[in-house]
């Protein structure tokens, strides 16, 4: 596959299941050696999407290549050219890492004589390869995922996807997991698609899609999708919510949105703003904040809510949490 | 390279590299071949080494899984043998029930060899497998041949334990049982993986094969002679797959033993259709014969499975 076809080109890519519809129409393409984010809530399509490019779900319309190869009728050498990160584990715990990785490789068929150097190589990568004879039940969750990495990058693939990495780790240790994915997809030169809910790290991406209720809203650069929203972020807590949003709206000409328990609204130069709009707003102001705009702001612009405000709207997702909390507990 | 692959690396350069595996050029780059039958076969070989391997680990499993047969052997042997010494001419009772123990003991084994495919589930480890570039057929005949193996592996203590209930050490005999017991574990192994391929809660699953595998068990005529029974009794029996399992075992273990005709004839008749007595391999052949049925319908469930 050379450089200028896309490692994945997905056009009007639908699914369905009965009268829900997951994803409905998506069409974007990624470059070979490009980070692509998708980010969005829960139960916003990432995953099905992600499904649908992996083949482990079948799309109900459009057409999705990979790897220069169609998703549907040519399944297993989109399989063999894929590596997968899920977001809950895949790893068989009984097993060493060793053994994981090793199951692996014969799995996918990879020549047994180059597995040993291969996996030396992708466990130093991760920091693993003084642990690889310990049974992975006895790794940590930050330690497992780097493991699940180490063996999604095991047979080479040429697109590596991951669904949600970092989710349920803690903020030191999704930092490294950050680390550790760039510095093998710099040695590996290979595409990575990825998923993520946490707005912070879409900015180790090239290039950003924000997915809201099945459909693509914004694709860009995160500078160019930063630049867009153009003005500060002023956040402001008050005496009376509804009132501040009717005062902002009445004398400054201002549309201001209640979010997670606080008015947020935008203005160019917010930090010559404030002082006027203490004089003028007439209700009292407990607390404020101005902040240059960030993803999350992107995300806001776009679907009108922020990203925490979206998932705590969604019913289902939330028993899929609890469901993951509880098997996570008897792990 | 595009002008967007330059742009890249320089923001990639301001990345801190802990792992020092920027600084390595050197890249063990390793190819997946197109899918072939030589692909398929190592897959179903290691799919069939992680069972053996995760046996190996799970000594646990191998001590529980024999405290119900040994209970029904010296236990309930051991104390119905008062009852029962006018009907079974001599024979002692632990020695009557030791086949049909023989393969009640594999089938509760094969039966958690099957579980494993849930626990796979629940665990995450079966969509390693089912995502890789080999056919879900691979992942099934691996599962089901290496749950047959593990469940005959556990068999063998009881075999081992024939002395002890005046059954003697032939060699052709051991071998025998060990082959019947394999056969048996395929089957049941094969049936679990289907029931498994549509129930995917381990509480659900362990539920349901319990169900279907305790009324088995008991009508089987493990624990009883299938002569005389009353004739509703009589025509289960002759439905139970797992009749067609005890029944050749019987004739195996009483052809090594010494015994009266009378004896023989009362506690190990053969098995019969409309008066037809079924020859021993012809038995052996139906269990195969279910147990290929079930894991051809394993396969097609499996694949189906999104």
């Amino acid at each position: 596959m050379d450089l200028a076809t896309p490692a994945i080109d997905v056009r009007d890519l639908r699914k369905s299941y009965g009268e829900i519809e997951a994803v409905r129409g998506v069409t974007f393409d990624v470059a070979a050696g490009e980070v692509f984010g998708f980010l969005g809530p829960n139960g916003a399509g990432k995953t099905t999407t992600i499904n649908m490019l992996c083949t482990l779900a079948k799309p109900t319309g459009g057409t999705a290549r990979v790897a220069g190869h169609d998703v549907v009728s040519e399944r297993d050498n989109v399989r063999r050219n894929i590596g997968l990160v899920f977001q809950d584990p895949t790893l068989d715990g009984y097993l060493t890492a060793e053994q994981n990785l090793r199951m692996h490789a014969e799995l996918y068929g990879v020549e047994s004589r180059l597995v040993p150097a291969r996996m030396k190589q992708v466990l130093e990568m991760v920091g693993l390869w003084d642990r690889r004879k310990t049974q992975v039940l006895t790794f940590s969750g930050g330690m497992r995922r780097r493991l699940e990495i180490a063996r999604g990058f095991l047979h080479s693939p040429r697109v590596l996807f991951l669904d949600e990495p970092t989710i349920g780790l803690d903020p030191q240790t999704r930092s490294s997991i950050w680390r550790y994915i760039r510095a093998l997809q710099q040695t590996e030169e290979i595409t990575i698609f990825m998923t993520t809910h946490y707005m912070d790290e879409a900015e180790f991406c090239d290039r950003i899609a924000i997915m809201d209720k099945g459909v693509i809203v914004v694709l860009d650069t995160p500078d160019a999708l930063k630049a867009q929203v153009g003005a500060d972020r002023v956040t402001i807590h008050t005496a009376d919510d509804d009132a501040a949003v009717a005062a902002l709206a009445d004398r400054f000409k201002l549309e201001a949105k209640i979010a997670e328990g606080s008015v947020t609204f935008y203005v160019p130069s917010g930090e010559e703003f404030v002082p006027r709009l203490f004089a003028e707003l007439g209700i009292q102001i407990k607390a404020v904040s101005v902040s240059r705009p960030t993803l999350d702001d992107v995300f806001m612009a776009h679907t009108g809510s922020t990203i925490r405000d979206a998932e705590n709207s969604d019913g289902k997702d939330r028993n899929r949490m609890v469901m993951q909390a509880m098997s996570g507990g008897r792990r | 390279m595009s002008a967007t692959d330059t742009s890249r690396t320089d923001t990639l350069q301001t990345q801190p590299d802990p792992s020092g595996a920027g600084s390595t050029p050197q890249v063990a780059r390793v190819v997946v071949p197109p899918r072939s039958f030589r692909s398929e076969i190592r897959a179903i070989k290691i799919v069939f080494r992680r069972e053996l391997i995760r046996f190996r680990n799970d000594r646990m499993r191998m001590a529980t899984s024999l405290i119900q047969p040994l209970l029904f052997l010296f236990v309930l042997g051991s104390g119905l043998q008062q009852l029962s010494q006018f009907g079974t001419h001599g024979v002692n009772l632990k020695t009557f029930i030791y086949p049909g123990i023989l393969c009640i003991s594999v089938m509760f084994t094969a039966m958690f060899s099957a579980a494993s495919i849930v626990w796979d589930r629940e665990f995450g480890f079966l969509r390693e497998m089912m995502v890789a570039p080999i056919r879900r057929s691979s992942i099934v005949i691996g599962k089901c041949l290496g749950g047959a193996v593990v469940a005959s592996l556990q068999g063998i203590v009881l075999i081992c334990l024939a002395g002890a209930v005046h059954v003697p050490y032939d060699p052709l005999l051991l071998l025998g049982i060990f082959g019947l017991q394999l056969l048996l574990a395929f089957s049941i192994t094969a049936f679990g993986v289907m029931i498994a391929a549509r129930i995917k809660q381990i509480q659900a699953f362990m539920g349901v094969m319990q169900m279907i595998v305790m009324p088995m068990f008991f009508i089987s005529g493990a624990l009883f002679p299938i002569s005389g029974l009353p004739g509703w009794l009589a025509v289960l029996n002759r439905l139970d797959p797992l009749t067609y399992a005890v029944d050749p075992m019987r004739r195996l273990v009483f052809g090594h033993l010494h015994i009266t005709a009378a004896a023989r004839s009362a506690l190990d008749p053969g098995l019969t259709w409309w008066g037809w007595h079924l020859p021993a391999l012809f038995e052996a052949g139906v269990v195969l014969a279910l147990g290929l049925v079930m894991l051809s319908i394993a396969i097609v469930e499996f694949n189906a499975t999104e």
